[in-house]
């Protein structure tokens, strides 16, 4: 059969983001396959420096949706170095355990987002409904279930109370148990594991050479964790296995993942018998001396580096971000190669890509409804869904009842 | 002796000209500053014979007159060495280093594309992260650069 080249996207609705794949097949067998991303690129560096530091540290909050604690943190260490600041251990440690929650919620959705890709969607709606648990979790902490705005320079703007940590306690425990019920479907459920075995193949001298970070390296073998080997925030005060699997393939990913949700737990559970009484921030000057300095974090994802350089005033010289996905997805053409289009989604799926990340981008979105009220309670947000989908779809889902946790 | 001192000494012993330029931050961190000339000799032995096997990533800064490059390697995953190159804006050209990390070269295509470098010996492909369509000779990381620089048809006011 002669050889066949499909591009797919930038814009395709199969892809929940911008980015192209120039794929040569023979049948439906892949070739050779061309990766392109930049497509979100918004010029958020440039942006950090025209603003302070702090207002940088929200901007770089919204690099991406998910793992915004990751990129404000490894920001806001990196500027916390140049000022020299004796950090607060308890502000630490309500860092680290916002860090791991995240984690969690972002590993759950994963989750979720790779049993729809293989057609397991009983798993998306399970995974997802976990999920909440860590996402109310997540907002009774910071006040938000995204974008939590926790850090702060010097610290963290919210202490932890009693009877959060007592919720907090009591919420890991039923995560827990959802989480060993998922391990056992990685790992003894046939369909998944058929589905998955040998799909998507990086092998381990792959991905030294190519790179590969976080659970996409781990799962072919390389035993890299940066907060065992370049500890930070509370890490260094912390007990955990670094997970890794060999079988270099998504469900070794899949297994890489779904472990890594138990040592999260333990975490948290470490974090919050042993915090330290004491301040939560301490005050630093607006102005930070000039100097540099090169911040890294295991992101959900692999590891996130930030760089940044001062110059005396209050806003940065320089801000460098190189996000996770940028290592990785550069080893989705060697997955891919010899393999089958079919399996695209799902390979694609399993780095966990983002490409907001990558491509540093901001969403600017304008409402030209827009009134000058922009906060609106559930009860409206409610209301205005049930309403929507009435006029717009002809559906009535006001009959629908919430469970009362949510 | 730490780990970092040990690391400091070796490269001392090796290129004496490196003495008085290499700065031991904190734990885990050592800046340097590597004469143009020699930056790919000093990049080769810590990457083959000190084991920094990892390239992080690659930082380019516009410093007024010139254009640095920094190579932040790690060695077995956790001390960093930043490797920094500086050269003139009238003539800032580096060799690749795709060929010790294939996986670096979305970062050389964005000193080009943001910064104007040129990176020598990078494979054809297409820039990142500017799009197709984006003007020759502007970079819009350079600290003189404004989104007015754009000519009208690229500055997405005509939408």
């Amino acid at each position: 059969m002669a050889k066949v080249t499909i591009p797919i996207g930038p814009q395709h609705p199969a892809l929940k983001e911008p980015a192209s794949f120039n794929i040569t097949l023979d049948g439906e067998k892949i070739l050779d396959m061309i990766v392109k991303v930049g497509y979100n690129h918004r010029g958020i560096e440039k942006a950090c420096e025209q603003r302070t530091y702090i207002q940088d540290m929200y901007l770089i909050e919204r690099i991406c949706g998910i793992c915004s604690h990751t990129h404000s943190t490894c920001f806001i260490q990196a500027v916390e170095e140049i000022a020299g600041v004796q950090m607060p251990k308890r502000g630490l440690y309500i860092r680290t355990l916002v860090a791991e929650l995240e984690r969690i919620h972002s590993h759950l959705l994963w989750l979720g987002v790779a049993g729809h890709e293989v057609g397991f969607d009983t798993l998306l709606m399970y995974s997802w409904r976990d999920r909440e648990i860590v996402m109310d979790l997540l907002a009774m902490l910071t006040g938000n279930r995204v974008n939590y705005a926790i850090n702060t320079i010097g610290g963290v703007r919210r202490d932890i109370t009693p009877e959060q940590i007592k919720t907090t306690l009591a919420q890991v425990d039923v995560l827990e148990e959802r989480t060993k019920y998922y391990i056992q479907v990685a790992t003894e459920e046939i369909t998944l594991i058929e589905r998955l075995s040998k799909v998507g193949t990086l092998s381990h001298d792959d991905a030294i050479r190519l790179g590969a970070v976080g659970p996409t390296g781990r799962a072919s073998g390389a035993d890299i964790d940066v907060r065992r080997d370049d500890p930070y925030a509370a890490y260094a005060d912390l007990s955990f296995k670094v997970c890794v699997d060999n079988h270099n393939d998504v469900l070794g990913r899949t297994i890489v993942r779904v472990s890594e949700l138990m040592e999260s737990y333990k975490m948290i559970r470490q974090l919050l018998k042993n915090i330290p009484e004491g301040p939560v921030v301490v005050k630093v000057p607006r102005k930070i001396p000039a100097g540099e300095a090169l911040s890294r974090y295991e992101a959900p994802r692999g590891e996130d580096v930030h760089y940044v350089k001062a110059n005396g005033t209050d806003k940065p010289e320089r801000v460098r971000v190189r996000a996770p996905t940028l290592a990785n997805v550069q080893a989705v053409a060697a997955m891919l190669k010899n393999g089958y289009l079919a399996d695209i989604p799902i390979v694609v799926a399993a780095i966990d890509p983002c490409f907001s990340c990558t491509d540093r981008m901001m969403v600017s979105m304008k409402d030209v409804n827009a009134s000058k009220e922009n906060v609106i309670d559930w009860k409206t947000l409610r209301k205005y869904s049930i309403d929507w989908y009435r006029q717009n779809r002809g559906l009535d889902l006001s009959k629908i009842k919430i469970s009362k946790r949510w | 002796m730490s780990k970092e001192e040990t690391i400091q000494q070796e490269l001392i012993k090796n290129f004496a000209f490196l003495e008085g330029k290499i700065r031991i931050a904190r734990e885990r961190r050592i800046f340097i500053d590597v004469p143009a000339d020699k930056f790919m000799e000093v990049f080769d032995y810590a990457v083959k014979k000190m084991n920094f096997n990892y390239l992080c990533i690659i930082s380019g800064l516009d410093e007024g007159e010139n254009l640095s490059f920094i190579y932040h390697l790690a060695q077995n995953y956790s001390i960093v060495l930043n490797l920094k190159i500086t050269l003139p804006k009238t003539n800032p050209v580096v060799r690749t280093v795709t060929g010790y990390f294939p996986s670096c070269e979305l970062y050389e295509r964005e000193l080009e594309d943001l910064l104007g470098a040129k990176v020598e010996g990078l494979p054809k492909g297409r820039r990142y992260p500017l799009p197709e369509d984006w003007p020759a000779g502007q970079h819009p990381l350079l600290k003189d650069w404004k989104p007015e620089n754009l000519p009208e048809s690229n500055s997405g006011k005509s939408n």
